[in-house]
């Protein structure tokens, strides 16, 4: 029986396992040092907040595994030898594969700081993250997060309940402003701020400073500004996990590439998820998505592919969500931070500044492009046949009731947001 | 007993200054009760009830506000799993055994509440007696003191989950619901209509929200009786209460789920919902408790249904009293009614309800072999039962112990739905109409699920949304109350629930929204 071995248990790994057990009767492993357990990394925040314990993580009850034929290995890859289709485990145990889907993830950025090994300095990735925060914080009044993204607002988040006192610096103008238009961006930083949290804005981390025990005393920022702390959190982004395999004849870039069915260089070898570098960007799609929605969808393709039904991985209409402390966030289609040529941005704010959102939109053929929602959820489905449809701006405003995906009896903008939009364009819609 | 398991540690969750002054504001008040219900002679009852009574609330109340008031609206879950009371720890327990104790006392020993069966009552009881004169006219019972307690604390408690959930206008109005049926129907309609009763006049005690098959009792002779001798205003109550199962039940549970009874009207839901809402999360979320719950509360429903059918069938006469409905006309009707249900699910529903089918059928035929032995061997003894015998065993195991020991005594170690999910029948007949003939389901966003786990965890039915969420499938299951709280937790704007056409309500999905549309629709529609 053909024997397929997964490397890494989180999302896109795990959805090929379920994917392909659906699909055949192959003899499925999946190895992981991390967890037990799939585990949803998502939520880790949520374990730390008392909200949810660990069990709580893991979607599969853990008689699951077992009875859908998934094995599962608690190993560390060392070293894998393509060539004799064999993994080498820290442990010196070894396993050889038939197929092997590449699953690794990421892990979080170090951009060589100088005192970033000190005791006290970490990420928020992993689960010995979650239990090293756990140990970092426990006599901790102070903490500095570095960085202006989702990890980085969902670590304040969680020390600000610990009673920790939280001075965010983020390189650019706003929280996430990379991504996210500069209105929406200033609107989030401003709730965030509202929370007790300091923002330092325009301000980049120099060096971290470490007292004799080499425990952290402070950080030290590109103007010279000194901050006393006792946790910096490193959440200026991750890049895949893929260190174990350079030196080999896997070809690697930044991330492990592969073409558009999801294989590497090597035969027989895919890989999926985080660690994943396309070799042809996908329509405006970066070449490596760090998301749970494509490592998932990664998952179910290679799945098909493996069990007989070859496909590419072909994306649909871009979308992703978020929550920032107590604002929701949803985004479908494409909304830039900054609007390309020909590219406009319509705004629309509630007075409440917790309520927002942003329509991008063609200026020639007025295309409707994408929305990012804040405050008010949207259906996913809507549009995305929208998308498709290439509805116009125009079609989606004057619809936009049919997208609310808001709890019952919750209050309506639509009609707010359709005057703003005809009094600044005077179009008729 | 559970320690903290997470596996990040514990961290101090102390409360604050207006916190501690407002729970020693509640527990002086529960304190003046248990003085009273040790027949401390307290000079002025009037006045001192009413403190007792305002302590109370005031209490709950201002520790809300020192909780809620200042913080951002919003989730409000942190550290719920550190704290002793919300995490099964010795807070809990203490509370559990009080609780219990209570139910226990108040079911079996209401002589130590100051019930005296010959003469006047004393103790707490007693106490309780200005304000029961002042809306019925007569003395407090026990019951009179328990509706009360039960009525302040869905009152205030509501008051609580309202700041908590201020943010979501869907909760606070089905709130804002429980609270007016608790008060008006529960409690105080049936008071001012003892008022009217006389010597020649009088109404059983009747909660008009309260149908059969919660309201076990509702078909007892003495209460028929008292029905049909009370003239028009009392057969009023007595269709009322028919027309309610078989009138307007079926039709609000087809058009909203039973959601509109069990989270909107119903008294249990309502101290579930309120008192209960911090120990949501402590129910059992594994399959294997899902396999049990369906077990359990089905047996309830045939239990509930041969008692009632038993105890109805001991008072009608047979045909010599001249009066259509005889022994037989009763049992047939019976019979030839789940026969109908029976065939009708079979007959349009019988995919929705795969492998549910075979514990349908054996329900449905334990009922009416059960029937045809009644009707054989006749006469008052079932199976060398009596009616009331069976009757007062339902009432002791189901009514008491399951309702109100377990049920609401056990809220801080297994949850405040305990009853509602294992024990309650009603829950049970609109679960099953609310699987099969309803427009109401939890819609699933596409895909934008991250497997989180927020909503099952907080699902206080132990219904694990996240498995449905993940698959992009929508969640129809015939325990949902329809509470909204795993929409409300959903940190990604996931789930919705709502009323809409029958068609595609099941859907199961092989490949989620956001993938290859070729592949989702080749997928999809090969299922
Ligand atoms: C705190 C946090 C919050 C997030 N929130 C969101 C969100 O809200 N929405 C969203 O879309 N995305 C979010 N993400 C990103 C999302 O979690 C990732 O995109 C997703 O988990 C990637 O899944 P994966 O299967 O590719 O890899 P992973 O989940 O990282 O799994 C890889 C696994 O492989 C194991 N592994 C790696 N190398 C080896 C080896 N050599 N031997 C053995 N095992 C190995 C790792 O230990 C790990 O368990 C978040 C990420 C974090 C850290
Ligand atoms: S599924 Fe949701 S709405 Fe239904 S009972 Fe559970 S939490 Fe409440
Ligand atoms: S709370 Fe929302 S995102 Fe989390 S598992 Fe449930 S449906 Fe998915």
């Amino acid at each position: 029986m053909e024997h397929i071995v997964i490397i890494g248990n989180g999302i896109s790994g795990i959805t090929a396992a379920r994917h392909i057990r659906k699909n055949s009767d192959k003899r499925i492993t999946v190895i992981s040092a991390e967890s037990e357990h799939f585990f949803s990394r998502t939520a880790l925040m949520y374990v730390y907040m008392g909200h949810m314990k660990w069990e709580h993580l893991k979607p599969y009850e853990d008689w699951f595994w077992e009875k859908n034929r998934i094995e599962l290995k608690k190993e560390w890859v060392e070293s894998v030898d393509f060539d004799n289709k064999t993994l080498h485990f820290s442990s010196k145990q070894s396993m050889n594969y038939d197929k092997l889907i590449l699953a690794t993830g990421s892990i979080h950025n170090k951009f060589g700081w100088e005192g970033q090994e000190l005791k006290g300095v970490q990420g928020l990735v992993t689960k010995q993250d979650l239990e090293l925060l756990e140990e970092n914080t426990k006599n901790c009044k102070k903490a500095v997060i570095i960085g202006g993204g989702l990890i980085g607002v969902e670590l304040a988040e969680m020390l600000l309940t610990r009673n920790i006192q939280v001075t965010f610096l983020i390189r650019e103008e706003g929280f996430w402003s990379g991504i996210l238009p500069q209105k929406n961006a200033d609107l989030i930083s401003k709730h965030i701020t509202s929370h007790g949290v300091e923002i330092k804005h325009r301000t980049e981390l120099d060096k971290i400073v470490g007292d004799k025990e080499g425990n952290v005393r402070s950080i030290v920022t590109k103007t010279g500004e000194e901050i006393e702390c006792e946790l910096v959190g490193l959440c200026a982004g991750v890049h895949p996990n893929v260190d174990f395999l350079r030196n080999t004849a896997l070809e690697i870039d930044k991330g492990i590439l592969v073409n558009s069915f999801l294989q590497t260089n090597i035969k027989d070898v895919y890989a999926i998820g985080d660690c994943v570098q396309q070799r042809q960007p996908i329509g405006q799609r970066k070449s490596i998505e760090a998301v749970w929605y494509t490592g998932r969808m990664m998952g179910e393709t290679v799945a098909q592919t493996l069990t007989g039904n070859k496909r590419e991985y072909n994306p649909g209409h871009w979308f992703n969500s978020a929550k920032f402390f107590d604002i929701e966030y949803q985004t479908y289609g494409w909304v830039f931070n900054k609007p390309k040529e020909s590219e406009t941005h319509f705004h629309w704010v509630h007075q409440d500044n917790k309520k927002f959102l942003t329509i991008s939109y063609d200026t020639i053929s007025n295309k409707f492009l994408g929305i990012n929602t804040f405050g008010i959820r949207m259906r996913h489905e809507k549009f995305d046949t929208w998308l498709s449809d290439e509805r116009s701006v125009g079609y989606v405003i004057s619809h936009l009731k049919e997208a609310n995906f808001d709890p019952e009896f919750y209050k309506r903008y639509e009609a707010s947001i359709f005057d703003k939009f005809q009094k600044e364009y005077q179009v008729s819609v | 007993m559970e320690n903290n398991m997470s596996i990040t540690g514990d961290v101090p969750a102390s409360l604050s200054i207006p916190q501690k002054a407002a729970t020693f504001v509640g527990i002086a008040g529960l304190f003046i009760l248990v003085l009273a219900g040790l027949n401390t002679n307290f000079p002025n009852k009037t006045v001192w009830l009413s403190i007792s009574l305002s302590a109370i609330t005031v209490g709950i109340i201002w520790f809300s506000k020192a909780t809620y008031a200042n913080k951002h609206e919003g989730i409000k879950n942190d550290g719920v799993w550190f704290k002793a009371i919300s995490n099964r720890g010795y807070l809990a327990w203490i509370s559990g055994i009080l609780l219990t104790g209570f139910y226990i006392v108040l079911y079996f020993y209401p002589e130590y509440l100051g019930l005296v069966e010959k003469g006047d009552n004393t103790g707490l009881i007693v106490f309780f007696d200005p304000l029961s004169k002042l809306l019925s006219g007569g003395p407090a019972s026990q019951w009179f003191v328990y509706g009360t307690l039960y009525t302040i604390a869905i009152l205030a408690f509501g008051i609580k989950f309202i700041w908590k959930y201020r943010h979501n206008r869907y909760e606070r109005l089905r709130t804002i619901s429980v609270m007016f049926f608790q008060t008006a129907f529960a409690f105080l309609i049936p008071e001012f209509m003892a008022r009217l009763n006389s010597d020649s006049f009088s109404l059983p005690y009747s909660d008009l929200k309260s149908i059969w098959p919660l309201n076990y009792y509702n078909f007892d002779q003495y209460r028929v009786d008292e029905y049909i001798s009370a003239g028009n205003i009392g057969i009023a109550l007595l269709l009322f209460g028919i027309a309610s199962i078989f009138i307007i039940t079926p039709i609000l549970t087809y058009k909203y789920g039973k959601r509109w009874y069990c989270s909107w009207v119903c008294g249990c839901g309502g101290l579930a919902e309120t008192a209960g809402d911090p120990f949501r999360h402590l129910s059992d979320k594994r399959q294997s408790a899902w396999k049990i719950e369906r077990w359990v509360v089905h047996s309830v429903v045939v239990f509930v249904v041969l008692m009632t059918t038993a105890v109805v069938y001991s008072y009608l006469g047979d045909s010599s009293k001249g009066y259509w409905l005889t022994r037989d006309v009763f049992l047939i009707g019976v019979a030839l009614l789940l026969t109908a249900i029976f065939t009708l699910v079979m007959v349009f529903k019988r995919n929705e309800f795969k492998k549910d089918a075979r514990y349908g059928a054996i329900g449905y035929m334990a009922i009416i072999l059960a029937l045809i032995a009644f009707h054989y061997l006749s006469g008052k003894n079932l199976f060398l039962f009596d009616a009331y015998q069976l009757r007062s065993f339902y009432g002791f195991l189901i009514g008491s112990i399951f309702s109100g020991v377990i049920g609401t005594g056990f809220y801080p170690i297994f949850g405040n739905r305990v009853w509602c999910r294992f024990g309650c029948p009603m829950a049970a007949i609109l679960g099953f109409q609310q699987r099969l003939f309803s427009k109401f389901r939890i819609t699933t966003n596409g895909g934008q699920c991250i497997s989180c786990g927020n909503c099952s965890t907080y699902c206080e039915m132990g219904i694990d949304v996240r498995a449905y969420a993940q698959k992009g499938e929508n969640i129809v299951r015939s325990s949902c109350v329809g509470c909204g709280i795993c929409a409300a937790v959903c940190p990604r704007g996931v789930l919705k629930l709502e009323n809409d056409s029958m068609k595609g309500r099941i859907n199961s999905k092989e490949v989620l929204l956001g993938n290859d549309v070729d592949l989702l629709d080749l997928l999809n529609q090969k299922q």
